[in-house]
């Protein structure tokens, strides 16, 4: 299967402390994978180097954009560069344009996908209308997929929290990514909405050919839509394997639980 | 019965004494100015005990008012009232075609009229009036959707006149030609600016952005050979009309009305411009930069067309200024007219453009209009700041996000292209 992003010995230093210890990650075509540990193990500062917030101190990022024969180095790339080459991602806390519609948070992912400048915008030619009205109605198709479509005027900040989560998804998807990286999607949700992601996920990855890298604590629901699973603990990679391997390993259970519970 | 009334008693009595000590504390503060009068010619002091008196009973009720306004203000409830009313009023206009029209119909034959109902003094204050609704718009750009706190906004207003004014004293070039180009340079000062402070947001911005606004200032005030210094520049020519010769009444009349011309486009182009892919951008970088990146937007190139764009709108400006002028020097370009172009787009409500319109008129004509109270209109102009930032923190008028309408599959571009086509 193909590998559409690979990760090899990935280190980040913030000053003396190693955040992450050579973490090596792949993730293929079409899988759902998941990237857990307990809090302060680097997850999210592993995300934060895979999409150019941080620039890692060693290792190697690349990724293989699905239908083109050409490997991208991701390291020193802009986030929006990073973007641009088919990667997209949610933030653990939610990130959204606040004072803008939900229509428009999803229009906003649509920048690196259309070329309309300033003398486009002020004179309004065939072309940018065209290009405008695309832009609407592919932001109102994601909408629709999440369920959001009856929000489209209300400002980001009115929507329910489980709404938000969504709407980062739609956001996200609408960079037309191959790899989408959720970080704790499901952080604050209640077990009905947590089935319903769990929905969204798959379809996404089904319907869309989105191969998924997502960060998780809801273990019901990582354990049920992960093909495979990285677990971290202090900046390490200390198992890896399919959910069931994950669930019987005694490292994995030492590091959630401490080592003086006896599994 | 008898708990419930001692209790409203000592409610009251309470409510007096903070009322009594409020006045005792304005009566302390205004001591020094209200009450002693120095007369230097005879060496003495008057003591204007009297309007002590006056400044505590005035005082008195007046906090009483104030307490309870500020109670309204944060159950909340006459602010939803306000916001639903104006908001169902805005959505009214806008949704009726016919009243819209009617509206716009009635202010363009208004401001049309204008000069010819009025005195040329009128006039005059209007074009200034005009003036501020442009450096505004151009300011709201930078400040008011891409969230980037510029306080030397002024410089860029300054290129724009000293690129006329030099333009024109050394190659006698007119008013037309110099228009474009000042603001082209005002541009190119914009992405200037905006290399340097690419990395900076909030509070460091705003220091670095006011040094810039100094430093051009002072460039002009002391490199004598260039700008002629703080004695300025004069005999600047008036825009040409079709080489009429215009009498000083006449001309008033037509800056007006290239004034007019100019704020017209104005509002057409930053109104497009915040519903297009750019404004949406620099929208986005407003509210979340990681975000904003990470949705792909490069923060750079959306910065520097901030600052460019709102710098083009400073130098357009520029050139009118110096042409309603025809004199300039450095004293007009200091940090005070940078922070009054900020209080029209903060006051006016950051973001609308109806909002930066009524805040430049309120700002530009109310200290003309208060000139009957003279020595206490900036008294009165400073309180009227301080009470809308009070009670209306998001500025007079909100702006509102275009709306879309699906199913019919008719989005409101349609809508948007009224509101440019009319404005």
């Amino acid at each position: 299967m193909l590998q559409v992003l690979d990760i090899q010995q990935l280190t980040m230093d913030f000053g003396g402390l190693r955040a992450i210890d050579g973490v090596d990650l792949k993730v293929h075509q079409g899988e759902i994978v998941a990237l857990i540990g307990p809090n302060g193990a680097g997850k999210t500062t592993f995300f934060n180097c895979v999409t150019g917030v941080y620039e890692p101190t060693g290792g190697r990022m690349t990724v293989r954009p699905p239908g083109k024969n050409v490997a991208v180095r991701l390291n020193r790339l802009k986030p929006n560069i990073i973007t641009e080459h088919g990667l997209a991602r949610t933030f653990q806390n939610i990130r959204l344009f606040q004072n803008m519609t939900v229509l428009e948070n999803v229009m906003v992912a649509r920048h690196c996908r259309t070329r309309s400048g300033i003398l486009g915008a002020i004179f309004r030619n065939a072309g940018n209308r065209r290009e405008e009205q695309e832009i609407v109605d592919f932001s109102y198709g994601l909408l629709e997929k999440v369920g959001l479509e009856g929000h489209v005027n209300d400002l980001a900040r009115e929507l329910p929290y489980g709404a938000q989560r969504r709407l980062e998804i739609a956001r996200a998807l609408a960079t037309e990514p191959f790899l989408l990286l959720l970080d704790e999607p499901a952080a604050g949700m209640n077990p009905r909405e947590t089935s319903e992601l769990d929905a969204l996920i798959t379809r996404i990855r089904d319907n869309e050919g989105v191969s998924i890298l997502l960060i998780e604590h809801d273990m019901k629901l990582v354990m049920s839509i992960s093909q495979r699973i990285y677990v971290m603990d202090y900046g390490r990679l200390i198992a890896q394997g399919t959910p069931r391997e994950i669930a019987e390993n005694p490292n994995v259970i030492k590091a959630y639980l401490g080592e003086t519970f006896d599994a | 019965m008898t708990a419930q009334s001692t209790l409203s008693i000592r409610r009251a009595a309470s409510e007096i004494g903070r009322s009594l000590l409020v006045s005792c504390w304005f009566m302390f503060l205004t001591f020094p100015i209200m009450v002693i009068k120095v007369n230097p010619l005879e060496r003495t002091i008057d003591w204007q005990w009297m309007r002590l008196v006056w400044i505590g009973l005035a005082v008195f009720p007046l906090s009483f008012v104030w307490r309870w306004l500020m109670r309204r203000k944060e159950h909340g409830g006459s602010q939803d009232g306000e916001d639903n009313w104006q908001k169902r009023l805005g959505e009214k206009i806008r949704a009726d075609g016919k009243i819209y029209t009617a509206l716009l119909a009635i202010l363009a034959v208004f401001v049309v009229a204008f000069p010819f109902m009025f005195s040329s003094y009128q006039t005059q204050i209007m074009i200034s009036a005009l003036m501020y609704v442009m450096l505004g718009l151009g300011l709201n750009i930078v400040v008011g959707l891409a969230g980037l706190l510029d306080l030397g906004y002024v410089a860029f207003y300054a290129v724009g006149a000293y690129s006329y004014a030099l333009l024109n004293h050394h190659f006698g070039l007119g008013f037309w030609p110099a228009l474009p180009l000042g603001a082209g340079l005002a541009a190119v000062f914009g992405i200037l600016l905006g290399f340097p402070v690419l990395r900076l947001r909030g509070d460091y911005l705003a220091i670095v952005t006011l040094g810039f606004g100094e430093i051009i200032r002072l460039v002009l005030e002391n490199w004598n050979t260039f700008s002629f210094g703080p004695s300025g520049i004069a005999g600047i020519s008036r825009p040409w009309f079709f080489g009429a010769d215009l009498s000083l009444g006449q001309h008033t009349v037509f800056l007006y009305f290239i004034v007019l011309i100019l704020v017209a486009f104005t509002i057409v182009v930053v109104n497009r411009l915040r519903n297009s892919r750019i404004g949406r951008a620099w929208i986005a970088l407003r509210e979340d930069e990681v975000a904003c990146q990470a949705m792909g937007i490069d923060k750079t190139r959306t910065k520097l067309t901030a600052f460019s764009l709102g710098a083009t709108w400073a130098g357009f400006v520029g050139c009118v200024f110096a042409a309603k002028t025809t004199f300039i020097n450095p004293a007009s370009f200091t940090f005070m007219e940078s922070a009054i172009i900020l209080s029209i787009v903060v006051l006016g409500g950051m973001g609308s453009i109806i909002g930066v319109i009524v805040g430049a008129m309120v700002l530009i004509l109310l200290p003309e209009y208060l000139r009957a109270f003279s020595e206490y209109r900036m008294l009165v102009f400073g309180a009227s700041m301080v009470l809308i930032m009070v009670f209306r923190p998001q500025g007079i008028i909100v702006g509102v996000r275009q709306h879309y309408r699906f199913g019919r599959k008719e989005s409101t571009e349609e809508q948007g292209e009224r509101d440019a086509a009319s404005a």
